[in-house]
């Protein structure tokens, strides 16, 4: 027998909510299979297998939150089959998680299956204490929008609020995250800073005849070349690509960068793009757009909350053109984009405009220096300017 | 396909999009970026789904055109949208 526990995701979370069961008792459980919707404040994370076994029997029921190390069920090992017996699941490793810190979006009590509901709309009813669950949505594909809750919210005229706070205590609990993590890392971690502007001429006329090319499903957008260079760049100075556990700096063979993305209503999340270095552009578009969508309507696997190894975040499209990333422990570098913006540039004496873009690097001092960070910055300039070999 | 017809498929497209959006007081003539919380993928996702909806195909140098609301009815009606 094994004990399932309630996973630490990031370094910051202390507890944590099951929300809903997505196995019964009996049930074979293989890797990779979802066996529980935890609420977090991180968002509502799908919650992974990682070995083998059979769900034996439930101990926390859902709605219930309990602290991180709680035993949320039992598994007993080996599949009912009899094949492949296996020590069951404590989920992800606690302290050796890596933590984009991630406000999320609102709470919402138990559904089954998955809501289409805006996160605004998701966090009114929460205030509201409105159920989701029970509202006809009216938005496009029946997706429940802020008027739904507000009407649902009038309709019950005599109906007391049973949770008004939660959503409250949701965005204070987020702010919380963030503040930790990031008082954390300015506490602990010795920052230093470079930055570098990188001429995307090349890059951006070989994705914009790639794209002349792709079906519209398959086009690129250019923050994916932007996030395989840094992968890449990450072989050549793979100190960066490191975690601490502990005391001591972990080197990972394993490149899973962390996009940053924000969420609608407020807060972001950075989850894992799993291998982004051994992966074409093309499916890592796929993945970056499959998870965007996750990340803004909940979905999010919990392998992709704590396996980042390094971040990188946008601020592009808000008009930042230079971006001072504060590192999310325990990840020892964040790498920031700012807006792609037209520039004068010289090339070969001549005085040319080009469409250029400030790269940044965040990086722990305990870990690298100025020298290797700035060999890493120059590899992603490097690697940008042959983008068809990316 | 008519104008009205094409606008409400634009309209619900973008509900589908940003379902948070309060598409009734969008204006056609400012920018979807302008009014709407929408970046990049959202815009992509926009344009994706305007081809599986309308049989349109929509090369990236043209994205511009869809920018607003009215100028997205205007390109959809001129590129034979159905």
């Amino acid at each position: 027998m094994a004990e399932f526990l309630m996973p630490i995701l990031t370094a910051d979370m202390s507890a944590g909510t099951l929300v809903e069961w997505r196995k019964k008792p009996g049930d074979a459980l293989e890797r990779g299979d979802i066996i529980a919707l935890v609420e977090t404040d991180k968002g509502l994370i799908d919650i992974e297998v990682f070995t083998p076994g059979v769900l034996e029997r439930i101990v926390v029921p859902p709605g219930t939150t309990v602290p991180t190390g709680t035993v949320l069920a039992i598994v007993r090992d080996g599949a009912p089959t009899g094949a492949s017996p296996a020590p069951a699941a404590p989920l992800p490793a606690p302290a050796s998680a890596p933590s984009p810190v991630a406000p999320a979006a609102p709470t919402m009590p138990a559904p089954p299956g998955r809501l289409k509901i805006s996160p605004l709309a998701r966090k009114l009813a929460a205030e509201l204490g409105v159920d989701p669950t029970t509202v006809r949505g009216t938005g496009g594909g029946g997706a429940i929008r802020r008027e739904d809750i507000e009407r649902a919210s009038a309709a019950r005229t005599a109906a007391p609020a049973e949770k008004p706070r939660v959503a409250l205590d949701r965005q204070a609990r987020l702010r919380q995250a963030i503040g930790a993590a990031m008082t954390r890392s300015k506490r602990e971690i010795p920052h230093y800073y470079l930055a570098t502007t990188i001429d995307l001429q090349r890059a951006m006329t070989w994705m914009a005849e790639q794209n002349l090319t792709r079906p519209v499903t398959d086009r690129l957008l250019y923050g994916v070349l932007l996030i395989k260079a840094v992968a890449l760049a990450l072989k050549e100075v793979p100190e960066l690509n490191s975690v601490w556990r502990g005391s001591e700096p972990v080197r990972r063979e394993a490149i899973h960068v962390g996009v940053a993305i924000s969420l609608r209503g407020g807060g972001l999340v950075a989850p894992a793009l799993h291998d982004t270095a051994g992966q074409s552009l093309g499916d890592l578009m796929r993945q970056l757009r499959d998870l965007v969508q996750r990340a803004r309507s909940g979905g999010l696997r919990s392998s992709e909350l704590s396996d980042s190894t390094i971040t990188v975040t946008s601020l592009g499209e808000q008009g930042v053109e230079t971006v001072f990333g504060v590192i999310f422990p325990p990840q020892v570098a964040i790498v920031g984009f700012g807006k792609l913006v037209e520039r004068p540039w010289a090339v070969d004496g001549q005085l040319v405009v080009r469409p250029v873009v400030t790269a940044t690097l965040s990086a722990d001092h305990r870990v690298s220096d100025g020298h290797r960070g700035g060999l890493f910055l120059a590899a992603v300039d490097r690697l940008l300017q042959a983008p068809s070999l990316l | 396909m008519t104008r009205d017809e094409i606008r409400a498929t634009v309209l619900r497209t973008l509900g589908e999009i940003a379902p948070e959006a309060d598409l009734s007081t969008l204006k056609g003539d400012v920018s979807f970026r302008d009014q709407l919380d929408v970046d990049s993928m959202d815009l992509l996702n926009f344009v994706i789904a305007l081809h599986a909806a309308l049989h349109v195909d929509i090369p990236e140098a043209d994205y511009p055109s869809l920018a607003t609301l009215d100028g997205c009815v205007s390109y959809l009606a001129a590129a034979g949208a159905r």
